[in-house]
Order: C-alpha cells, then structure tokens, then sequence
C-alpha cells in the first residue's frame, strides 16, 4: 500500500515534469519559432511604425481627444484611458449610477462639441469597451463624428465620408462580427491628408 | 386470512388519530430523517412564538404557522399510522388462529402403538411428531409423514373448501392452527415456537420486522439531500435578506418563523411523510391478493423482474386435456364415431373421458345413457393395454392411444387406415393428442384431445410483454406440442420436456445473462429452481421445502397471480415516483406565494412575482403552509392504494405519469394555494 | 433579433455539429486504445513517456485511479503555486515582475490545476512569461485531460460488467494530451497568430502614440498564441491578458472571435458522441448532446435578445440604441457575438470572456448565472461536463424509472443505493457551498468592500464569483475585486472542492457500475435515448437548480431587471 503510493507520488512526480518540458517549452517555443517565421509581423503585434519608431498596433486603440480626430469608445483602463499596459473595463451593472452619470456625461461631451449635429449618438460611443483598447467604432458612430472632424480640420465632410468608406470593414464572410472602423487607422488617414 | 378493508375504516381512523400524537416522540420521527427536520422546525416555531408571546409581541401570525408545522408533523405521522393500522387489523385476524392449542404428542415415529402425551402447542420443538385426529387443531407447522386427511385451511387462505393433506408427495406440508376435519395425520414439526409460518405473517403484516428497502433507501438518501439543499436555501437567505434590506434602506429582514414556513415548504415532506406509508401499503396489497411475502425486498423485486417462467398445466392451460373434435374414418359418418365415442367413455370418470361424453352431447346431441340400461360392460384402462372402452351386446368399441390401438387391431388380422393415421398425426402436430376408436376391427375414427389453453391468457401475456416482461412457458410435453400450445397461448419462449434440473439451468443461464426471473412452484423438486429464482412465489399447497425456498407464499396456490405479484411490485415503485414528482413539482408554486410576500418590504418591485395575486404577505405564507400539510392528507388514499397501473410500455407510462403528477404537480398548488388565501381572507383569519 | 443574429448562431452550430462525428469518433479511439492518425509520431513519444515514469499500463480500479489522479492533481497544485512565488528569480521575466502573493498564488494554482482558470491577477502585470508557460499553459492540458480521464473511467463503468477495472490513469492522461490536445492546440495557435494573435519572447514594447506630444508608452507581448489556443480547446479559459478573449492580442477579429469560440464547444460537443461509441450505443451519445442544444440554443437566442434591448433609462435621450447593449462589449464583435459567446463560455466551464459579463443586462447576466448553477452540464468542461450530464441522467433515471414501476438502470446497469448516495454527493456539494460562501460574503464587511457595483448587482457579483469557482467556470462579474484576500480563500477552497469532491464520488460510481452486471433491454426498460427522456432530463436540471438558486437569484438579478425596467408589483 506505501510503497504503491511511493511509486504513484513518483510516477506523478517525473509524469508532470515531462509535460511540463513538452507542454510548458516545447510547445510553446515551437509555436513561436513557426509563428515568427511565417507570421512574423501577426506574431510581432502588427506593429504600426514610422521611422523606424513604433506608433502604435493597428489591433489596439488610442486615445484622441481632439475635435479634429475621431474619438474612440471610452476607456477604463487603469490609471489612464487607453493604457495599453493595463487592459480593463468598468464592469458597470447597468442598474450602476456611476454608469448613468458617465453616459450623460459623454452625452454632453460629444454635443457640445458638435451642437449642430442633432442625430441620436450610436449608443457605442457612450459605453465603454471591454477590453479598453478597442481599436474600432462603427461606421454610423464615425459618420456621426464625420461633420465635427471635418469642421475641424476645414476639409469638406464628403472627404471624411470618403476616407471612412475607404476604412471600412465589413463583416467577415459576410456573417461574422460586425461592421467596423478602425479609429487609429482612419485618424492617420486624416493626419495624411495634409 | 386476508380481511378486507375499507380505505376510511372508522375504527382505523380513530386508532391512526391516536397513534399520530403518539408518534410525535423524537425517538419515533428520527427514522424518517426528513419529517425529523419538519418536527424540529415546528419545535423552533414554537420557540419563537413563546418568546414572541412573553415579549408581548404580535402572536397571530406566528401562531397559525407553528400550529400547521404541527398539523403537517401529524398528518404524516397519521399517514404511516393509517398504514399500520391496516397492518395491524390483519395481523389481529391472524392472531387469533395462533392461541395455544393441545398437541398430542408422540413417543416414537409410527402412528401404531405410539404412547401419546397431551402436551401444549408451546412446548413443541422442531422434530416433534405429533397425532393430528378429526376435530383437532394442527398444533404447529409440520410435514405429513403418515396418514390422509381432509384440512380446513380457511384461517389462513380464507378459503373454506378443504383440502387435502398426505404424506409423501406435494401436498404433505400443514400449517398450525388449521383445523383437520376428517380421518387422521401424524405431523412431524418443523418451526420451533415463534418461528411458524404464522408468527412471521404477523410480524411481516404489522410491519413490526420492516426494515427499508433497496428503493427505498435509495429514495431516501435523494430526498435528504434535497432536504439538506433546501435548508441551505433558507438558512442562506437570511443573510441575503440583510443585505438587500442594507443596500435598499427600507424593508425589514425576513423572520425566522417564515425562514421555517418556507423549509418546510420545500422540503419534499408531501414523498417524505408518506414514504412509510407506501411501503407498508404494498405489504398490505400483497396481502390483500393473499400473497405472503417473506420480505418487502422480495415485492420490489417482483416489479423488476422481466421473465416470468410458467408451468404449463394449471397456470396456462385448464390442466387437463379436453375432446375438442371428432374426425371419422373414411365411409364413417361423424354421428356414428360420436355414439361410439361416447359410449366407449360413458364409464370413464377421467377428465378426459367426461369431456369426450359432453362434446358428443353437445356437439350431436347425444344423451348420456346409463351402461347398466345398454346392458354393457366397461373395460377400464390398464396400464398394459392402454386403452379402455365398452362391451355391449354384439359389439366391442375401444379407445387408445395410436401405437395402442394399432397393437390391437394387429392382433384381430387388421390394420389401421392410412387417412385415419394421417389426421392422428395432424392432431399431435398442433399440440393435441389422438385417440383411435374401433369397434371390432373396424376403425371409426379419432378423436382429438387438447389441452384447452385458459380464457384471456393470450391477452394478458400480450400485456406482459407489453410491459417488458417475456413468458416462458415450461413443460414435460414433447417439444411438438409444447411449441403447439406455446403458440397458441402467445408465450414467448418454451422448455420441452423440461426436469427440474433443466429448469434451474435455465434460470441460471437467464440471470448470466442479467435478467431477473419469477418462477412459481409447489413440489420438493423445485425447491432448488424457486431458491435460485428473484422472485419465487410457492404455492400454500406445496411441501415445505418449497415454501422455505420461495420468498413469496401464494395462499391461494392459483399459478397465474405471478402476473398480480408483478404489478403489485411496480405499483409500489410507482407510487413513490409519482409522489416524488408531485413533491419536488409543489415547490415552484411555493417559491412564488412565499418570495414576493418576504421581500416585497424590501423591494416592492418583486411584488410583481406574486402571479397568484395573493392577499397579503401574511396570507401568501400561511396558505403555503396550509396547503403544504393538507396536501399530505389528501394523497393519503393515493399512497395507500397506490398509483393505478396501465398495461402499456415503460415510455409511455413515464409519459402518462409525468403528466399526471409532473405537470398536475406543477399546477395543483397554483390552483391550491389562490383557494386557500381566498378562504383565510373571506373568513377574516388574516 | 435581426436576420444576422440568426445567421451567425446558425453557421457556428452547423460548423461545430460537422466537428462532432470526426472529433468525437477519433477521440474514441484514442481512449480504448486503437491505432489512429497520429501513430507514427506518437507512439515512441509515448513509449518513452511511460518508460521514464515506470508506468506498466496496468488496469487500476477506481481507488488506484482516483488515488493517482490526486497525486497527480497535488503536485500540479505545489509547482504552480511554487513557480508563481519564484518568478523573480527565475528566467523569462523580462519585465522583472516579483512573487505574486501568497493567497493569490493558492488561487491560482488552485484554479489553474482544476480547469477552473478564475483570475485573481492581471496577467499583464503580474506574471512572467516563464509562469504563464511552465506553470498556467501546462495546467490548461493537464487539467484538461484530467477532466477527460475521469470521463473516460466514468464510461469504462458504464459499458463494462463484471470487473474492478476501470483503465490506467496515466495512459489516459498521456494519450489526452499527446493525442488529441497537443496536435489540435498546435494547429490552433499557428491559425490564430496568422490572424494576429501574438506570439513572441519579446520585453514589452515600446511605444509613441499618434497624438502629438504624447508620452511614451509601452504595450504587452508575450507567448499569447499558444496559451489561447489551448485555454479555449481544454475549457480553461485564463486569459493571457486581464481583459481575456475583449482584448484585441488574444482575438483580432470576427474570424479569430468564431474559431475561439467553436474550439470552446468543440471538445465537450464532441464528446458526447464519443461517449455514444464506447458504450457502443450511439443514440444513448446524440440524446445528451441534443439535450444540450435544447438548452443552449434557447438561452443564447434569449440572451443576444436580451443584450440588444435598449437602456430603458437612456431611451428618453438622444441616443441610438440600435446596437444594444454596448457597455464592457468590443466593437468588431458585437452585442450579438458577444452574447453567444458568453452563453458558450459559461455552458461549459470555459470562463474565457469577450465582453464584460458584469455589465451584461440583468436578465442576460441571469442566463450566464443559470447556465452555471445547473452544474456546468450543458457542455460543461472537457470531461467534466459530461460526467456531470451522466450525474443528471442518473438522478432522472432515478426518478423516471420508479414512475415506470421498475428498479432504475442506465444503459443496463441497475442505479441502487450505492450509486444513489454518490449522486446525490456529488449534486449536494455545488449548491450547498455557492449558497453558503455567497451568504458569508453578504455580511461580511471586508468582503463587501470588494464590491463593483452597489445593490442588487452587488450580490450578483457575489454570487456570480461563487457560482463560477465552485463550477470551476473561471469567468466572473469582473467588477468584484477578485484579488481581495477573502475572495481568493474562500474561492481557492471553493475551486477545489467543487473539482474534487464531484470526482470522488464520480470515480466511485464508476467503479460500482463497473462491478455490475449488465441488464438486457426490454420493452420494460425506460429508452434513455428518446426526445422524451431528454425533456424530462432538462426539466430535472433545471428545476433542481432553479429550486436551489431561485431565492437569490431573486434578490439578485430578478429583482434588478424588474426594477430597472419598471416593474413595480400590483
């Protein structure tokens, strides 16, 4: 009985030290040596760089504040939005006040910069994302944005609407996911216009 | 002995009031671990209501729950007491044929000459041997081992007719306390006292010896979990309430005595006040159909079984072969073979010939005549020659079997037609047995014998198999007729000329391969076979090797009540499944009459779940109770009587079932609880 | 619900149903032994597993087996604990961080040996690559193949007669991972970095944002890849990153959202048929996996209706509400996706999130609560999902074969008292120790300050957090605090005893079955296989579990809805 338990605790014991050499390194470092080799810039983090100096990743957002930018979705990333450092959300029950508060707060925020817009606001653009980073907005949330931006940087609103046509993607086979811009992608796209 | 009872015996009734208070000692409920729970919530409500009533505090409303936590702790107590007292009733009769009764015991083993000591019934051991004369009481159970006699067994079998009891054979076991009513028997005992087969029945009817069974217990274990679930579910909402009523500001947090209310609520107490009940109850059917079962294990095994072994003669067939037809020789009309017949058999007492004498009355109107008036003379059967007949004047008419008739007719220089030897053989093909009739050496005809297979037992086998059940019917008939009268009777299966040996074996063989069989059985040579059987029933007319092998005892020794045994048995399980549904299914209306009425204070929003519209908090919750205790009431009938049996597949009887009290007990408490509120509110109780 | 909605349920139910037979049928042939594809390149890595473990692939019973599993589970549990204590000092750690602390390490190692993979740390910023590797990736196969081992002795039980044996747990384990996890990890990761899941050894990258003068910042790299792919494949579910499946490195995109969200279904669906073949009756297979889409697809159509309903309180406002429920979800993939996928994530034990649960509707919220309090069985964990759908079975069997008047028996092995005792264990444990902790926590002070969000969604929050450890789900109502040392405790001893004390009575079960004989169907016999058993299966789940959570569930999510929609009572 002891000396089967010995021989079990010891089996147990060399059993998870092999798995952990073939599932903890092996796998792993093959994956990515294979990952490097045939996917180096997926792999990399689809870096976006200018320069030779690295802007950013088109997969995660950032923040833009400015009337002549596209706004993203709100974040709450620790310590400040968009801290690619530190992912998060608010995780605000619905019934939460602090979320009530911070809608109408937005609410504010987006009419004020662009009184004479009087179209409802995509809901999107209110709500925090999930993981804070969230690169895209969706085109209704860009084209409600598009007569602020254009306002600001004076070009004509058909140009924006055009650059956000050009950034559009649609969903994936037609079924998956949902129709998006990518905000980072669309504001360089402006910055290039000059 | 089985007495019958009405459901609402008064006397019954008074004595269950009774016993239900006297059950309500801790040391009697801790047995049923789920009713204990009830108990010791009731004895917490009461706690509560004395504290409350010495603060001064409002009482009302405390006082109608705590008095029907009582009410639900004695209407199951009054549940199992009903139950026992039915138990009991029967076990009274019973008693009565057990008082102590003079023996006249013998010195030595032979009935001659043997001195004789008048000694009382009490004393007698196993191994005694006993004189049992005319007008005596059999003192004790025993085995015939010298003489013939006539026994009244009517105390045990309620059946009045008396029957006879020899030694040797199958019909030598005696039971104490029966009354022999003609010539002698020299009985040697085989039950030490307190070990007759009466004292068992006793025991076993008054539930004195019940122990739970496999089921049983297995439900039980299931519904304690619940319970246990359940009360986590109320201890746990304290704590809840506290928080909503901290984070809301308004609302006050529930009450014990509601946290109470609503355990007892959804403990499944409807199954567990009423599980005792039902197990005594099948006990008590079993008895009603005058089968004695050794144990409850061996009624629940009964419901289990899927292959019923049965003898052929007795059980499928009336037992004794039956003229069904006359087929006459070529160039002889039917008339004649019929006279011929009947004359050859007017002196034959047999079965077999009587039947021959009714057929050609019947068939052909042929009277009956005296063979004195024809002046003839009857030849009986001998075991040499093989046929019987009749001598009359100028004419000599036989009967017999093929081979028989044919040796005869070889010795008168004559031989037997070939048409009549074809339709001999055409007879033995479908089951039946021929009998050649001459006259002189002139052949007549043949007559064919059946076994004549039991009216309506087609259809019952049709049910068993729609139950799931295969019959295999077994005999010492050659394989042809026995696969004759097994297709006529719609068996499944059969055993040709089967030994009792050969009967074991298949058991054997059946049980490797995971089946459970029933056999019935009388002789000392099933004994082995009925041991080896889940479920042996044994005739009450059989010897006492096979009534101690057997765990069921059939006192009315009819072979058929195999098929009552097994619906007896599935009726049991039945019933605490559908009880067990009803119970859990109650819950869901509970949850909506207690939830909203504790915590609409806190958040009137969930005032919105109220869906019954009920009065007010205080009424939702009383009526839950209310409705929770009388609920046991109500289906104390059911228990007793179990749940009705439908000859029909196992997934449509789930089916059925289900819908019964699955979905009736889903919708019952709705209906049950509105009334109930309706009645506290127009009464102005709330 | 829009046309989409039903497009997109519709093709991931179809691409995961054409997975079932193949999957399931190889994976059949994995456990009892036959040759199959991958042969030439695993026997003699297996050979040389069992040789340097000393292993004599000799039956065990359901003692030894149990007995080797927990040794096995025991040392898993000190190494991680271990590795996530010392990874300052060992390799990998190109961010320098230090030890994590002692009762965030206990919950992890806990969470992480169990399949469970509940987070009480950011992963960005707290673990080493050479901790997420050597300890978390190698518990994702590990525990996931325990969970499958236990299954497959649970079906050895069921399907053999007569005998004490119930397989080796050492083969099972080897042949789980080397056999079906590791080849379709592998193939996964590869996919998913081609789509732009990560996968590098780099220090974290710097960076300068596109907005003038903007500070310098620094994004997160690591081996994301190759931990995702099998996170979701074992249904653990960690994340690489705080914000899991939500943050765009662990899924890019539509198609990286549908291939992690199939592979969370596609074992557990898979096994179903599996378990149909070794029993060697398939139908017995096809029932539970349809009794489990019966309830799956219900709940996740109500759930996307229920996170495209508009914020009663924002309709007066100039808003479009059009695509629902946004809050804590990703714009790429949706309220509807995001809705499927938390209905995936919580049928089975999965836990990985693409979108915050927390901020999920209330009556959404209450579906992903109630897909767990029913056991984890609808799909449930690799393994453990179906062990405890053949629990339910045998409680059903239980209740369904008295009211056909006949002793219960599964797949023709008699259910008596032995099997019942275990059974009702096993079922007993979850309820009894999610309702206790929730309601120490509800009036416990230091617990109460972990809190989220105030009232009623705060006990949700509690309950929430319970409900996944004790089911060994992992995912949460991430507003809770999870790394106050009450949650970690209490939830570390919860994770544990809602993964072992199920087992134990499991294995035992297994073993009991396993001695008996095997019955002979008859017309007696209650079908297991037909729509109607499996109806009355899911009214068993579901009105267990609803008698048992239905009181808090009322002061919880039930009551938030009614209020926030308006619901005021007569």
């Amino acid at each position: 009985m002891y000396l089967a338990c010995f021989k079990q605790i010891r089996t147990a014991f060399i059993m998870l030290i092999l798995f952990t050499v073939l599932t903890g390194f092996i796998y792993p470092l093959i994956v990515t040596g294979l990952g490097q080799l045939l996917f180096p810039f997926q792999a990399g983090g689809s870096l976006i760089k200018e320069h030779g100096v690295t802007r950013g990743s088109s997969l995660l957002g950032q923040s833009f504040t400015q009337a002549s930018y596209f706004w993203p979705r709100p974040s709450h990333t620790a310590t400040f939005p968009y801290n690619a450092a530190s992912s998060g959300a608010s995780n605000f029950g619905l019934s939460n006040p602090n979320l009530l508060t911070a809608i109408h707060e937005r609410l504010v925020k987006y009419t004020q910069a662009d009184p004479a817009n009087k179209n409802p606001i995509p809901v999107e653009l209110l709500m925090g994302s999930g993981s804070g980073l969230d690169p895209d907005i969706s085109p209704k949330a860009a084209f409600y944005q598009a007569s602020r931006v254009a306002k600001a940087r004076g070009i004509s609103i058909e140009t924006v609407h055009t650059i956000i046509n050009q950034h559009t993607k649609n969903r994936t086979l037609f079924i998956l996911g949902e129709p998006r811009v990518n905000v980072l992608e669309l504001n360089i796209a402006l910055d290039a216009l000059k | 002995m089985a007495i019958k009872l009405s459901l609402w015996d008064r006397r019954l009734i008074l004595s269950a009031i009774q016993d239900a208070f006297i059950k309500l000692s801790p040391r009697l409920e801790f047995h049923n671990p789920i009713m204990f729970t009830v108990y010791i919530a009731a004895l917490f409500t009461t706690g509560l209501l004395i504290h409350a009533w010495i603060n001064g505090d409002p009482i009302s409303f405390n006082l109608g729950i705590t008095l029907w936590l009582w009410f639900t702790v004695l209407f199951a107590n009054f549940a199992e007491a009903m139950a026992e007292g039915r138990g009991k009733a029967q076990a009274t009769s019973l008693r009565k044929s057990r008082q102590e009764l003079p023996a006249k015991k013998m010195e030595s083993n032979t009935h001659t000459n043997a001195k004789i000591t008048i000694v009382s019934s009490a004393s007698l051991r196993k191994g005694d041997t006993v004189l049992v004369e005319a007008g005596d009481f059999i003192p004790s159970d025993g085995e015939v081992i010298e003489g013939i006699a006539f026994v009244n067994e009517s105390a045990i079998t309620g059946e009045s007719a008396p029957v006879i009891r020899e030694s040797g054979g199958d019909r030598s076991s005696v039971t104490g306390g029966t009354l022999v009513i003609s010539d002698w028997v020299v009985v040697r005992i085989s039950a030490d006292p307190g070990n007759t087969f009466l004292d068992h029945m006793i025991a076993l009817v008054e539930g004195a010896k019940r122990q739970k069974t496999p089921n049983e217990l297995a439900l039980t274990i299931l519904l304690t979990a619940l319970t246990l679930i359940f009360l986590t579910v109320c201890v746990t909402l304290l704590p809840f309430s506290i928080y909503s009523v901290n984070a809301q500001q308004s609302g006050h947090v529930v009450s014990l005595t509601v946290l109470c209310a609503l355990f007892v609520c959804l403990a499944p107490t409807t199954i567990g006040g009423l599980l005792s009940a039902i197990g005594i109850a099948g006990m008590d059917r079993m008895i009603q159909a005058n089968v004695i079962a050794t144990s409850g294990r061996a009624i629940e095994a009964a419901g289990d079984v899927d292959i019923l072994l049965l003898d052929k003669t007795g059980t499928i067939t009336l037992g004794n072969r039956q003229a069904t037809e006359f087929i006459p020789a070529p160039d002889v009309s039917i008339e004649t073979l019929a006279e011929a017949a009947q004359l050859a058999s007017l002196a034959d007492e047999t079965p077999e010939g009587r039947s021959i004498v009714i057929l050609a009355k019947e068939k052909y109107g042929l009277r009956g005549q005296e063979l004195s008036e024809l002046n003839a003379s009857f030849i009986p059967f001998t075991a040499q020659s093989r046929m019987s007949g009749a001598n009359l004047p100028h004419r000599q008419i036989r009967k017999g079997a093929v081979e028989a008739i044919e040796a005869y007719l070889r010795n008168l220089g004559a031989s037997l037609p070939d048409p009549v030897r074809s339709s001999a053989e055409t007879i033995s093909r479908g089951g039946g047995t021929a009998l050649v009739v001459t006259e002189g050496s002139t052949v007549l005809g043949v007559i064919c014998l059946k076994d004549i297979v039991k009216g309506g037992i087609r259809d019952r086998f049709l049910q068993l198999r729609h139950m799931g059940i295969k019959t295999i019917m077994v005999t010492g008939d050659n394989p042809l007729t026995a696969a004759a009268i097994a297709a006529e009777a719609g068996v499944d299966d059969f055993l040709a000329n089967a030994t009792p040996a050969d009967k074991l074996k298949l058991i054997r063989t059946l049980q490797t391969q995971g089946h459970l069989v029933a056999m019935t059985g009388d002789g000392t040579n099933d004994a082995p076979a009925l041991a080896q059987a889940d479920v042996a029933v044994a005739m009450n007319t059989g010897t006492q090797a096979a009534k101690e092998a057997g765990n069921l005892i059939d006192l009315d020794s009819n072979p058929t009540k195999l098929i009552e045994v097994v619906e007896i048995g599935k009726q049991l399980l039945m019933t605490r499944g559908a009880l067990t549904t009803f119970s859990i299914s109650n819950d869901i209306a509970k949850y909506f009459a207690i939830l909203p009425a504790t915590f609409a204070a806190t958040y009137p929003a969930l005032d919105t779940l109220n869906i019954m519209k009920l009065a007010t908090p205080e009424s939702a919750i009383l009526s839950a109770v209310i409705f929770n205790a009388l609920i046991i009431v109500f289906l104390i009938p059911l228990a007793l009587k179990g749940v009705s049996y439908q000859h029909v597949e196992a997934a449509r009887l789930l089916r059925n079932n289900v819908l019964i009290y699955g979905l009736g007990g889903l919708i019952v408490p709705f209906i049950g609880i509105k009334l109930i509120d309706y009645l506290l509110v127009s009464l102005g109780l709330v | 619900m829009t046309a989409i909605a039903l497009w997109q349920v519709t093709l991931y139910l179809l691409v995961l149903l054409l997975c079932v037979v193949p999957l399931g049928a190889y994976m059949a042939k994995v456990y009892q032994g036959q040759p199959c594809l991958l042969d030439s390149i695993n026997t003699p890595l297996e050979r040389m597993i069992y040789r340097l473990c000393g292993i004599q692939s000799q039956e065990m019973d359901w003692k030894q087996y149990l007995r080797a599993l927990l040794f096995f589970n025991i040392i898993g549990l000190f190494a991680v604990y271990a590795v996530s204590r010392l990874q300052y000092f060992l390799p990998l750690n190109p961010e320098e961080f230090s030890a994590i602390t002692p009762t965030i390490a206990f919950n992890t190692a806990a969470s992480f040996v169990s399949n469970t993979n509940w987070q009480a740390y950011a992963g960005e910023n707290a673990l080493s690559y050479f901790t997420q590797m050597s300890a978390l990736t190698v518990q994702n196969f590990l525990s996931a193949a325990t969970g499958m081992a236990v299954l497959v002795a649970l079906i050895r039980g069921l399907s053999r007669s007569e005998t004490t044996s119930l397989g080796n747990f050492w083969v099972d384990m080897t042949r789980g991972v080397l056999y079906i996890l590791l080849p379709l990890a592998f193939i996964f990761s590869l996919i998913l970095i081609s789509q732009g899941v990560i996968q590098n050894l780099k220090p974290y990258e710097k960076f300068t944002p596109i907005v003038n003068n903007a500070t310098e910042q620094i994004m997160p790299m690591g081996p994301v890849a190759s931990q995702v792919a099998i996170k979701q494949l074992g249904t653990n579910g960690g994340g690489f990153f705080n914000s899991n499946s939500a943050h765009p490195f662990e899924n890019p995109n539509p198609m990286t959202n549908f291939l992690e969200m199939l592979a969370i279904l596609l074992i557990p669906a898979a096994l179903c048929y599996m378990f149909g073949v070794m029993i060697n009756d398939k139908r017995q297979g096809w029932a539970l996996l349809a009794a489990m889409l019966c309830l799956f697809i219900p709940l996740v159509l109500g759930t996307i209706a229920f996170e495209n309903t508009a914020h009663p309180e924002l309709t007066q406002l100039n808003i479009d509400q059009s695509s629902g429920n946004m809050e804590g979800k990703e714009t790429r993939i949706g309220t509807t996706l995001s809705a499927l996928w938390a209905v995936a994530t919580t049928a089975t034990s999965n836990g990985s999130v693409n979108a915050m649960h927390d901020s999920f509707t209330p009556l959404g919220g209450l579906v992903l609560l109630g897909l767990m309090q029913i056991g984890e069985v609808v799909f449930g964990g690799v393994g453990s999902g179906l062990y405890g759908m053949v629990l339910m079975v045998i409680m059903t069997v239980f209740i369904a074969g008295l009211m056909v008047g006949r002793t219960p028996e599964y797949l023709g092995k008699k259910i008596e008292p032995y099997e019942m005792k275990m059974a009702s264990f096993a079922i007993l444990i979850m309820p009894i120790f999610v309702l206790l902790f929730t309601a120490i926590a509800a009036v416990t002070p230091s617990a109460l300050s972990a809190l989220g969000n105030p009232g009623s969604h705060g006990l949700s929050e509690i309950l929430y957090a319970f409900t996944s450890m004790l089911n060994n789900n992992g995912s949460a109502f991430a507003g809770l605090n999870s790394s106050n040392p009450f949650y970690t405790v209490l939830g570390g001893l919860g994770i544990l005893i809602g993964r072992y004390w199920i087992m134990i009575p499991i294995l035992a079960i297994a073993g009991s079955l396993a001695r008996k004989k095997t019955i002979p169907q008859t017309a007696g016999t209650l079908p297991t296989h037909n729509a109607f058993f499996v109806i009355l299966l899911l009214c068993v789940i579901i009105i267990i579990a609803a008698l048992t959570f239905f009181p808090v569930l009322g002061l919880g999510p039930i009551v938030e809805y009614l209020m926030l929609w308006g619901f005021h009572g007569h």
